[in-house]
């Protein structure tokens, strides 16, 4: 019986094999670039789409895919159609482990794009490097991506969370001085990383708390920055604790400032979680680095909608939107530069010389030796419900380095929407 | 000071809503010898009921209504379509199949409002009114008190007061003699069902609001502190529920404040095992043996 | 595969049981066929020239599966054990798992040595093991799975408490060095797991043929006869749970391996409640329905998610998995409780009965 069985496993791996074997195309030009043909070139992607992390992230995806297929209706890159695959890990790394495999060996991708989280993408960079896949533009702030001696084909998008820290810790600085500042942050890379920034800069906080998220609540947290008598606070929050935080720190009649990270301060999501008490994020301060999903005068912006419009089933136009065909644009200005010979290397070649414009309002700062995402953030605040940008963004590193202005125009989108080779 | 009067007010707050849906799982073990590990998967979905409802028509109160209700249904269903057909010559069987539900009724509510939290409104302001200057409690708080109040006295008086609350005690405690004496006692199951699955369903909306909002899995941490509520109290004493739950209110609320939140869980497992092992019966209770 | 002893075996038997009251009939065993049963040591061997072969005719990705396969045999043949021989219904698998990853992990990223580190994992899940028996041997049904439920939900609370040893949700990466260059990496996880699972069965296959095997029965069976014939009820228990955990143990520093990483969200509650349909499913106390509930544990999620894609429905994935896996949960306690291999026997007895 044994035998029966292990020989129908044997069957069933086997059928399972078949069927699914032969999607991904390889051949095409010349060498033998997985995932690139004459006609199409396939990426993948792990993001949550269900489980507790899901909210709000589970629109990236979904808009970097828009971005793709409105580049394809234009024609796609070098001739080629970019075709996203999209696998759900429900952000828990044993999932991220099978659904990257079966991205590499199976639909043999050309690159792993935006795979989101930090110990989700942890998981899975040595074997993103045993097999040479490139790694491009992690949907995370962990300093990890920036390893180029020991992940040469890894790369960062978001500001990392200690450039974020000290951008946000010098705006505290300088707008309330003398005012006690407390952190609450999450308790893994996200949090430490900004404590570690806002500390760079304000030296000390007058009292830190951590939270994680199997745990939603953070009375006694908000209870003793309260009782710390804290006149600031700064969040290095999840869009959900954000709300937490803010509707627990009502709760209590508690009223300081908050200053908030900019993964946990996209409106639209914190204000659903908040519901009714949505008007409580009025006056939040919070920083970004891509322009905002509100601000309908922006080339970007016009560009996005226009492409959510035809190619997202006209989603809810958020900040994870703007974000996902952010990343979308930025790719396909990679692929563009690497020219019509698209080789492994040649994407991580072009990468690591940069010089990429895009919709950021700041540099990307990669570098042979630098393989970290944007370099800088710009502050914003919530004035009736809207995030609006005010002052100049700031550049700075994860190091001592000084928090400077970044006083260059800001450029336009090109007319087509779709970046020039 | 200010933060011990803070940490015991919500401690209760958090307790009492412990304590319905601790009431809830004794309800059931009473009726039917079984714990039933689908009590919060089955409150999720009710909650979900009532949240559309809500939605649909910006009536926090028809909503609540509903999720009442679908809670009692959830329960008829759940034991007229399931649990009867259960064997119950090891409770294994029950415990195994309660699981299957918590598995079919979150995939199902994920499939139809997605895994992200949905916001749930809360029909009192949750801002604490302060005396002499230290936040204690709001009108929220003052509504959970009410309801699981009503609930308690409500449940009492069916059991020790009314007919029917005569016959399902019966129908628990000697069916065959019910039975013989005309009761039915399938019929009590399913109303003694109906009513746990009521009551966890009021305990979840009751709780919901205050955390990150509706998810399917938004009661699995609430389960477990309720059972061990239940299990402190005696899972054979309403009254042990009620005084179960307050404790481990009390104590989840105290863990957090002076140690930290992420110690309440094992705060809970701590609480169990001292409980289970030293007082096998539960504080509440007469029985030695933990046989079920 | 495990029988039943001779005396009472077949599902003929389990069926005048179940009618009989306070006979507690805590599982059931796969029909064995009288008269033919080859010996593990040859059915196990007969596994391993399988899976060898295998190895070498599937693709990279397949063979990945088939590790998972294997890392989740460890756990479900250890659980089935421990619940239908032994009666215990344990939700806390998957927070022993968790504890034979974080062991290896910290080991591995200390001294870099895999069979130093699988060893350390072992002994620590068998501690774990044998302090959570020590209170399961006390409680029976609902209380032990209530304690053990807790148990599973504790993991991420531990991780964060002690986040400076295990970096809280985050978790760790493993640190291991790649297979010798002459084999692939996916064919060499194959190996590793279908060893350490080729072992775990056959090592449980002896125990449970064995005295101990008879002992854990009688205890689940009726602890009083049990008792009067002289077996020792705590030991027995405290002993199904320490071996069961062992196995867990064994399987979580697969896990850890095949991810190169270990986080609390790898070990969540469903994966408890899945591990439970796995042994469920195949028939409780089979090893034989262990193997079947690991590879359902791989191939129904895969092929629940290639349906949502085709359906293009986000909602769909993994939720499907889910809802699938608990139904067969519930169906098969309700229609077979032995099992899904026991269904045509049951079938013609029900025919049998209605003639």
């Amino acid at each position: 019986m044994k035998r029966i069985a292990a020989s129908a496993l044997a069957v069933a791996l086997l059928a399972a094999g078949c069927t699914n074997e032969g999607g991904g195309g390889s051949g095409g030009t010349g060498g033998d670039v997985p995932g690139v043909t004459d006609t199409s070139i396939v990426v993948g992607t792990h993001m949550p789409l269900t489980g507790p992390a899901a909210a709000g992230y589970s629109k990236i995806a979904p808009a970097t895919k828009a971005y793709f297929d409105y580049v394809n209706a234009n024609g796609g890159v070098h001739g080629r159609k970019i075709e996203y695959k999209v696998k759900d890990d429900a952000y828990n790394p044993a999932n991220t482990q099978t659904v990257v495999r079966e991205l590499v060996l199976q639909d043999k991708v050309f690159a792993i794009l935006n795979g989101l989280g930090t110990p989700t993408h942890t998981g899975v960079l040595d074997f993103l490097k045993t097999n040479r896949v490139p790694d491009l533009f992690v949907a995370s702030g962990s300093r990890s991506w920036n390893q180029a001696d020991k992940y040469p084909g890894t790369f960062g998008f978001n500001p990392d969370y200690t450039v974020e820290g000290k951008i946000l810790a010098t705006h505290v600085k300088e707008t309330y001085a003398g005012k006690k500042t407390c952190f609450l942050g999450q308790d893994d890379d996200f949090g430490r990383d900004s404590l570690l920034g806002v500390k760079k800069i304000l030296g000390t906080v007058a009292a830190e708390e951590k939270y994680v998220t199997s745990s939603p609540n953070v009375g006694p947290q908000i209870g003793a920055f309260k009782a710390a008598g804290c006149e600031v606070v700064i969040l290095a929050t999840i869009p959900p604790f954000t709300a937490l935080s803010i509707g627990t720190a009502a709760k209590i009649a508690y009223k300081p400032q908050f200053v908030v990270s900019n993964v946990g301060a996209d409106p639209t999501t914190v204000a659903k979680t908040l519901g009714d008490a949505a008007p409580l994020m009025e006056g939040l301060v919070a920083a970004n680095y891509l322009p905002l999903n509100t601000d309908e005068s922006n080339p970007w912006i016009q560009l996005f909608q226009k492409v959510n419009k035809e190619h997202n089933a006209g989603a809810e136009f958020d900040n994870n939107v703007v974000y996902g065909m952010s990343v979308g644009y930025l790719f396909v200005q990679a692929l563009q530069s690497a020219g019509k010979d698209l080789t492994r290397d040649k994407i991580v070649e072009v990468v690591q010389k940069n010089g990429f414009q895009g919709p950021g309002l700041v540099p990307l700062r990669f570098s042979a030796q630098d393989h970290s995402g944007y370099g800088g953030e710009q502050l914003t605040k919530i004035e009736k419900g809207k995030a609006v940008y005010f002052g100049t963004p700031y550049t700075t590193d994860d190091g001592d380095g000084p928090v400077t202005p970044y006083t260059n125009q800001p450029v336009t989108p090109p007319q087509s929407g779709v970046p020039a080779a | 000071m200010d933060e011990f009067i803070y940490l015991t007010f919500d401690g209760l707050s958090r307790g009492l809503v412990y304590a319905a849906f601790a009431l809830a799982l004794v309800l059931i073990w009473r009726a039917a010898r079984i714990v039933n590990f689908a009590q919060g998967a089955m409150a999720v979905a009710a909650v979900y009921a009532g949240y559309s409802v809500t939605n649909a028509t910006g009536s926090y109160w028809l909503g609540f209504v509903v999720a009442l209700l679908t809670g009692l249904l959830l329960g008829v269903v759940v034991e007229r379509v399931v649990m009867r057909f259960v064997d119950h010559s090891s409770p294994l069987n029950g415990v195994v199949v309660a699981l299957g539900l918590v598995l079919i009724i979150q995939g199902t509510l994920g499939i139809i409002y997605g895994n992200e939290f949905q916001p749930v409104q809360t029909p009192f302001s949750r801002d604490a009114f302060e005396v002499g200057g230290i936040a204690l409690l709001s009108r929220y708080d003052l509504f959970v008190f009410a309801a699981v109040g009503s609930v308690v006295v409500i449940l009492t008086l069916l059991f020790t007061r009314t007919a029917v609350g005569l016959r399902m005690r019966a129908a628990a405690f000697a069916p065959d003699v019910s039975r013989l004496l005309g009761v039915s006692v399938g019929g009590m199951l399913t109303l003694g069902w109906a009513l746990a699955a009521g009551v966890g369903s009021l305990a979840g909306m009751l709780v919901v609001p205050t955390e990150l909002g509706v998810h399917p899995t938004a009661m699995d941490i609430v389960f477990v502190s309720a059972f061990a509520a239940a299990v402190v109290g005696g899972l054979d004493s309403p009254i042990g529920a009620v005084i179960g739950g307050l404790i481990v209110g009390l104590l989840l609320s105290y863990v957090s404040g002076y140690v930290d939140v992420s110690v309440t869980p094992m705060a809970v497992l701590a609480l169990l095992v001292v409980v289970l092992l030293g007082r096998p019966g539960g504080l509440f209770s007469s029985s030695k043996a933990r046989v079920a | 595969m495990t029988g039943v002893q001779t005396n009472e075996g077949g599902v003929t038997d389990v069926q005048t049981k179940q009618n009989a009251e306070p006979v507690p009939k805590q599982g059931v065993d796969l029909p064995r066929r009288r008269g033919w049963r080859p010996h593990p040591v040859i059915v196990v061997l007969a596994g391993a020239l399988i899976v060898v072969g295998l190895t070498y005719v599937l693709p990279p990705f397949r063979n990945y599966q088939l590790a998972t396969v294997g890392a989740y045999l460890c756990v479900t043949a250890g659980l089935t054990v421990l619940t239908g021989l032994n009666g215990q219904l344990s939700l806390g698998h998957g927070a022993l798992m968790a504890t034979g990853a974080y062991t290896l992990a910290l080991t591995q990223n200390k001294f870099e040595n895999l069979p130093l580190s699988f060893a350390a994992a072992i002994a620590v899940t068998t501690v774990a093991g044998a302090i959570i028996g020590l209170a399961a041997a006390r409680l029976r049904g609902p209380y032990l799975a209530g304690l053990t439920l807790a148990v599973a939900i504790v993991v991420p609370s531990v991780a964060s408490t002690f986040d400076e040893t295990f970096n809280s949700d985050q978790g760790l990466s493993v640190m291991l060095n790649p297979p010798p260059e002459q084999f692939p990496m996916e064919q060499w996880q194959a190996w590793l797991c279908w060893s350490a699972a080729l072992i775990v069965v056959l090592l449980l296959a002896l125990l449970s043929r064995g005295r101990f095997g008879r002992d854990m029965r009688a205890v689940r069976d009726d602890e009083t006869a049990a008792k009067l014939a002289g077996v020792n009820i705590a030991r027995t228990q405290v002993l199904a749970f320490v071996a069961s955990a062992a196995c867990a143990g064994v399987a979580g520093a697969l896990f850890a391996v095949l991810a190169q990483s270990v986080s609390p969200g790898a070990f969540p509650l469903t994966l408890s409640l899945f591990l439970l349909m796995a042994i469920v499913i195949g028939g409780l106390g089979s090893l034989f329905g262990a193997l079947w509930g690991a590879l359902l544990l791989v191939v129904l999620p895969a092929l629940s998610q290639s349906v949502s894609e085709q359906a293009g429905s986000q909602r769909l994935e993994g939720n499907l998995a889910l809802i699938v896996f608990g139904v067969v949960l519930v169906v098969v306690m309700l229609a077979a409780p032995g099992g899904l291999a026991s269904i045509p026997s049951r079938i013609s007895r029900m025919l049998r009965r209605n003639r």
